[in-house]
């Protein structure tokens, strides 16, 4: 049985539907990606299996357990993570703030999670008692990741992690989510730097218009010449 | 020196009192804002509930028995009259915004239902009290603190009132506790999360209608600690609070609108302005009447005492083109 299974998910903001049917299935060992021009629902699946919208046909299933518009307070302790595009730390708050923030709704001691999260991005350490807004951006995006990785999820949701780093931090950052992935836990995310991300991914999704076109590993969907063409840029 | 110690008790007494009544009612109205992000008008109006709330529970345990010389009724009851202010808070939220937020409802519709609250509460207080002035001060006597200054010619004394002294007692141990609530409690933190990002917090799992309540429950009852305040200070009626409405609106936003520490700093700044403003300078420059080129009226502030509130929109405007944002860097919207 698959983690997450996505089967015929339509749903959007409330007008016109967004996604028109997305099918998708991340197994525990996966790093899943998702790619497609603008417009083609990417991040709006995410924010669909988070609750973010409403999910108006299908079904979202976690660990087999129905989860379609649940609200992130009851998702993040069943062991799930999201990472937004954009604003996705506490600005005011000092980077071990932020990181406490992640594990809200946990009621156990976090502190070893938290030594986990600073051995795998250890400049943050440093700068811990440092407000999040006065960081670079590639460690905005370390930030981001570690208050989701405070939770100790089993499926972290990462939307764009490269959106408005440069080169140089893209690829860190790109190494930083296959570490995560091998430390236990399943990624699945929106990605522009579409070839780069397919690259290390075990599961590749190609949608458009709110559907899927192609799905298969990250290497078979680089070696298909029609998605080549049509969404790689040749 | 007479003249210096005039100052004192004029300005550095009044103005730390004021300042105390308008941090602590400023600190709810910048809470409001950062979590539930609109302009919270009835907060007045909570002030002057609490300060009934008060009363008639101090009117209550007079009558049964339950006084001490030492300290006013008035504060004996306020932390329970703070903890009924928080109840009330929390049913106005479910009954006027929650249902609000709930159909997503624009800021400037909030902030037109809490018009609709403020004209609710003070219609209630009008019904069971009357439009009459009330006073914490009819069975007891306003104690009066006189602190000789042992200085040759100098016979004036530092005054001031045993409730003025307690207010300022009760203002720092509500800030402090506000402090290490906000820095070292898990909600705190949460409620200063939300305030900075709310998405973000929602998506963190972040119980966000948990921090809604307890943002409720504490501007509801530190609006019934500044109105009790208040009340005790000068008199209570139903427009108590709702004339000090502006210069603590005024004070959240010169310290930057969801910023608690800017409220408390800008609290301040506007208690000492207003005091300063409407104080006689003609007893500090006596003693050297002889050497000015003119004559010394007999009275000489910058404003008169019914001017007090325009000086809190002067400071306003003058903060507000020097930082947009407030001293602390506060929500721009």
């Amino acid at each position: 049985m698959a983690l997450l299974d996505i089967k015929d998910v339509v749903g959007g903001y409330g007008g016109a539907p967004i996604l028109n049917g997305v099918n998708l299935a991340i197994e525990q060992s996966d790093i899943g990606v998702i790619v497609g021009p603008n417009g083609a629902g990417k991040s709006t699946t995410l924010k669909a299996i988070f609750g973010l919208l409403k999910v108006t046909e299908g079904s979202i299933s976690f660990h087999g357990e129905a989860i379609q518009n649940s609200l992130p307070d009851r998702l993040v302790p069943k062991g799930l993570s999201f990472v937004p595009q954009e604003k996705n730390v506490f600005t005011s708050m000092s980077v071990e703030e932020n990181l406490e923030m992640g594990a809200f709704t946990r009621t156990d001691d976090f502190k070893p999670t938290m030594e986990w999260v600073y051995d795998m991005f250890p400049v943050l350490r440093e700068k811990r008692r440092q407000p999040a807004g006065e960081l670079s951006g590639g460690q905005r995006q370390m930030v981001a990741m570690g208050r989701a990785l405070m939770s100790q999820p089993k499926l972290l949701l990462l939307d764009e992690p490269s959106a408005g780093l440069s080169p140089r931090y893209v690829l860190e950052i790109f190494e930083q989510i296959v570490k995560v992935n091998k430390a236990g836990v399943a990624i699945l995310m929106v990605e522009q730097n579409a070839r780069q991300a397919l690259a290390f991914a075990s599961r590749g999704f190609v949608l458009a218009t709110g559907k899927n076109r192609f799905t298969g590993t990250g290497a078979e969907l680089i070696a298909d010449p029609e998605v080549a063409k049509s969404f790689l840029g040749g | 020196m007479n003249e210096l110690i005039f100052f004192f008790n004029n300005v550095v007494v009044a103005g730390v009192v004021l300042g105390s009544i308008y941090a602590v009612g400023a600190i709810g109205v910048t809470l409001i804002f950062g979590i539930l992000r609109f302009a919270h008008f009835a907060h007045g109006d909570m002030m002057t509930m609490g300060a009934f709330i008060a009363f008639l529970l101090a009117m209550a345990a007079t009558a049964l028995g339950i006084t001490t010389p030492v300290v006013p009724t008035g504060f004996l009851v306020l932390p329970l009259a703070m903890i009924l202010a928080a109840i009330i808070a929390l049913g106005l939220d479910k009954g006027f915004y929650a249902p609000l937020r709930k159909r997503g409802a624009r800021p400037v519709t909030m902030l037109i239902a809490s018009i609709g609250v403020t004209l609710i509460i003070q219609g209630m207080i009008r019904l069971f009290f009357g439009s009459g002035t009330y006073s914490f001060f009819e069975t007891e006597q306003k104690q009066l603190v006189r602190i000789p200054v042992p200085l040759e010619g100098v016979t004036r004394t530092i005054n001031f009132t045993q409730p003025q002294l307690l207010m300022v007692l009760c203002t720092a141990v509500a800030v402090l506790a506000l402090h290490f609530f906000l820095t070292r409690s898990r909600l705190g933190k949460a409620m200063r999360a939300m305030a900075d990002n709310a998405d973000l917090a929602q998506v963190s799992g972040i119980n966000t209608k948990l921090v809604v309540r307890v943002t409720w429950i504490i501007a509801g009852s530190l609006a019934a600690m500044a109105g009790t305040m208040l009340a005790l200070d000068v008199n209570l009626k139903p427009d108590l609070a709702f004339n000090i409405v502006l210069p603590i609106f005024a004070a959240a936003i010169v310290g930057g609108l969801g910023q608690s520490y800017g409220a408390i700093a800008g609290g301040f700044l506007i208690g000492f302005a207003e005091t300063l403003a409407i104080f006689n300078w003609s007893v500090l420059l006596r003693p050297v009447a002889g050497s000015l080129p003119f004559e010394l009226p007999a009275t000489l502030a910058i404003v008169p005492t019914e001017y007090k509130l325009t000086v809190a929109f002067v400071i306003l405007v003058v903060v507000l083109l020097w930082r947009p944002t407030g001293i602390f860097k506060g929500a721009s919207t």
